[in-house]
């Protein structure tokens, strides 16, 4: 489904990914791994086509295309869906109205007819109760006061909605109490079928106890340095990074 | 330049949807401002002697004015010996019915997806349609007489209703208020009257719609709103104009009085021309607009959206006379390109127990300038007077600039004035976060200018509302891309 091939991105001048590889079938679930700046966040951005990064090498291939030459919201409409680390918020727009207009600008691309207020209501709370989301939080303006937890179920509670093919969840772990944790990987496990793949992206083995990879790399100083399965990320909780960073300094001497 | 700034940049090119005039044999007052031409206008409309004394009296005193030059704005100086100051469509007899109107001029209110035909029209609301100098139609009058609610274009009001023109006109914004407020009491062509009984509440919107169509020529209308005792009326005013090269001057009056216990509330969407993407021609709408609320608890709202004009220079005033009467200011200003606007409210608490508010939201994009004037005055009697502000701005791209500039003096130490202001940029990431949700940036823009905006707009008749959200979309269309 997602092919990376000898991924390079750099901002204002400096690279953070140097040459990623990385393959993703339907029905995986892949964690990246990784200490502070090692480039999990910018692998994650890159993916979902934020702008200031500049692709100085490589390709992306999702479905067969070049995911590398569409928009954002190209990207969005086939599929590719980004559970932020820090959503934003957006005054005055209700969750509601913002993800109906999301929604049927998915459906549009996607050959359907728009839902209308009934039908989309009634998949709302159909998808609410993956997350457990409470319909007064989605009437308010989206993200506005909303706690840290509130935030990363919408996400997940969004993702539901749009029905994406790879979601990458950046970080959703962070700033959540263990029954946030809870809520929230249930929605993603619910969500999770043979023809969708996920690639979560965290800074501790904790949410992989929740959300179970199939595969788990590890990041380090923008490339992929270790790969194995949930095991490792077992390891990795048990004896830190440092011992991967010593692995890694002693190969380039 | 910034990615962020590359996106905002294409967001700026739309072009102006009601940029198209008709050609319609005219009755034009020669060009040129000086007393005969005041003579001309007045005879034209077949005006009593005391409504030409007034208007020589206002010209009398505006020769003496000089043009104000304290807003944030800048244009060349107007000629005002180079303008046309009537322009009417022939009609031969005045209509009686709308069935006698030509149809070629209720054509251009339906290619401005106005219909003049009642029966055509959605129920609730009835216009008054003023093109350049005249009004040319008026609906709903007989339904709205049967309540005694007079409704009808000023020179109308004139000729059927001169006690209370006589007695209105002129009591809220004085003849000599200010330098356009006296040009347009001298030149001023047409525009709505309307006159609510006591204890009426009107059951229907009331609006106007003002189309500029004549090249070279001025608008001057006035507007006069009475809410008698225990009264309420809803009043909303549309308006657009042709797109040319060369500028437009507009300058209206709008008086409202409230009488005890009354309530108006008076919703603009303005959409004159403003100017190509270059700043090559526009409107420039130099407007007075004042409401006395003369009665205890009576109560004005002005709620405006501004998105179009050259240049705009505009403050929808309160002046809160009667005891525990109350004043509210709702805008929304968006400029685009080259267009500048200067504009706010003033808040004048006289009476004791008196309650502001003002809410006013910019918008600004392109180069253009966006200001923010309001004054809240409290008076010595005014005690226990309540006045809240917020005034925020939102800028796209850096090359616009937003400005407040709030003025406050307070003469009673019981007052209680709050102002609130912030500034944002309308942000990447915002707009990144929609897109990666599958919505295209123009949509994103929208959404996110239409909730800045959400609590003016919410103040909005319904049918105003929807109008006004496309336009606010329209209007910044291509400036983020």
């Amino acid at each position: 489904m997602l092919s990376i091939k000898n991924l390079h991105a750099s901002i204002e001048g400096n690279e953070i990914l140097r040459g990623i590889d990385l393959e993703v079938k339907a029905g995986e679930v892949h964690a990246i791994m990784g200490p502070n700046g090692s480039g999990k966040s910018t692998l994650a951005s890159v993916l979902a086509g934020r702008e200031e990064y500049e692709i100085t090498d490589g390709e992306v291939t999702f479905k067969g295309e070049d995911l590398l030459e569409l928009a954002p919201e190209e990207r969005a409409r086939e599929g590719v869906f980004l559970a932020f680390q820090y959503p934003v918020e957006i005054p005055g727009v209700s969750s509601t109205n913002f993800l109906r207009t999301a929604v049927n600008q998915v459906r549009e691309h996607r050959g359907l007819d728009p839902l209308d207020a009934v039908k989309f209501l009634t998949m709302m709370k159909e998808k609410m109760k993956l997350v457990e989301i409470d319909q007064k939080l989605l009437s308010r303006a989206l993200n506005e006061g909303f706690s840290g937890g509130e935030k990363k179920r919408n996400e997940i509670f969004q993702m539901a909605m749009l029905e994406p093919t790879l979601s990458i969840l950046d970080e959703t772990d962070s700033g959540l109490d263990i029954d946030a944790l809870r809520i929230v990987s249930n929605g993603v496990n619910q969500l999770k079928s043979k023809d969708n793949a996920t690639i979560v992206v965290t800074h501790y083995q904790r949410l992989l106890d929740y959300i179970v990879p199939d595969f788990v790399h590890v990041l380090y100083k923008g490339k992929i340095v270790k790969s194995g399965t949930k095991e490792l990320a077992l390891e990795l909780e048990e004896k830190g990074y440092d011992w991967i960073k010593a692995d890694v300094e002693q190969a380039a001497v | 330049m910034s990615k962020d700034n590359e996106i905002l940049e294409e967001f700026t090119t739309k072009e102006y949807e009601h940029g198209w005039s008709v050609k319609y044999e005219a009755d034009e007052a020669p060009i040129g401002l000086n007393e005969e031409i005041i003579k001309w206008i007045s005879a034209k409309k077949e005006e009593p002697q005391w409504l030409l004394d007034w208007r020589l009296k206002a010209f009398d005193t505006f020769q003496n004015m000089t043009e104000p030059e304290w807003a944030n704005v800048h244009y060349p100086k107007i000629d005002l010996q180079q303008l046309r100051y009537y322009s009417a469509p022939k009609q031969g007899k005045k209509p009686k019915s709308l069935d006698e109107v030509d149809p070629e001029l209720l054509q251009i209110y339906e290619r401005l997806g106005i219909n003049l035909n009642e029966q055509k029209r959605l129920q609730g609301i009835a216009v008054d349609a003023v093109l350049d100098s005249v009004s040319v139609a008026t609906t709903f009058k007989d339904t709205l007489s049967k309540l005694g609610i007079i409704f009808c274009s000023f020179s109308e009001a004139v000729k059927d209703h001169p006690e209370l023109v006589k007695k209105y006109l002129g009591s809220v914004v004085a003849m000599t208020d200010n330098y356009y407020a006296a040009l347009n009491s001298a030149v001023f062509s047409d525009g709505s009257f309307c006159y609510i009984p006591k204890g009426v509440r009107c059951p229907m919107e009331l609006s106007t719609y003002f189309r500029i169509n004549a090249a070279n020529t001025g608008q001057f209308e006035r507007t006069l709103i009475v809410a008698e005792d225990e009264s309420y009326v809803s009043y909303l005013e549309g308006c657009t104009a042709p797109q040319r090269d060369e500028n437009q001057l507009h300058a209206a009056v709008v008086e409202i009085y409230a009488a005890a216990n009354a309530e108006v509330k008076y919703s603009t969407v303005q959409n004159w021309f403003p100017g190509d993407k270059d700043g090559k021609g526009g409107i420039y709408n130099f407007v007075t607009k004042r409401g006395l609320c003369a009665g205890d608890h009576s109560k004005i709202s002005w709620t405006q959206v501004e998105t179009g004009s050259a240049v705009t220079w505009k403050y929808p005033s309160c002046i809160l006379k009667g005891d525990n009467s109350i004043g509210e200011f709702y805008s929304v200003a968006v400029t685009n390109n080259y267009q500048q606007a200067d504009t706010g409210t003033k808040m004048i608490h006289i009476g004791k127990n008196t309650k502001s508010r003002i809410v006013s939201k910019g918008i600004s994009a392109g180069k253009s300038q966006n200001s923010y004037r309001g004054q809240v005055q409290v008076m010595k009697r005014a005690h226990n007077s309540r006045n809240f502000s917020q005034c925020d701005s939102l800028l796209m791209g850096d090359r616009c600039g937003a400005h407040t500039f709030p003025y406050i003096d307070i003469n009673n130490p019981t007052a209680k004035v709050e102002h609130e202001a912030t500034t944002s940029k309308i942000g990447e990431d915002q707009i990144f976060y929609c897109n990666q949700r599958g919505i295209d940036t123009e949509d994103a823009v929208a959404l996110i200018v239409n909730g800045y905006a959400k609590e003016v707009l919410n103040q909005l008749p319904m049918e105003f509302a929807v109008e006004a959200q496309k336009l606010l979309a329209l209007t910044l269309e291509g400036s983020v891309g």
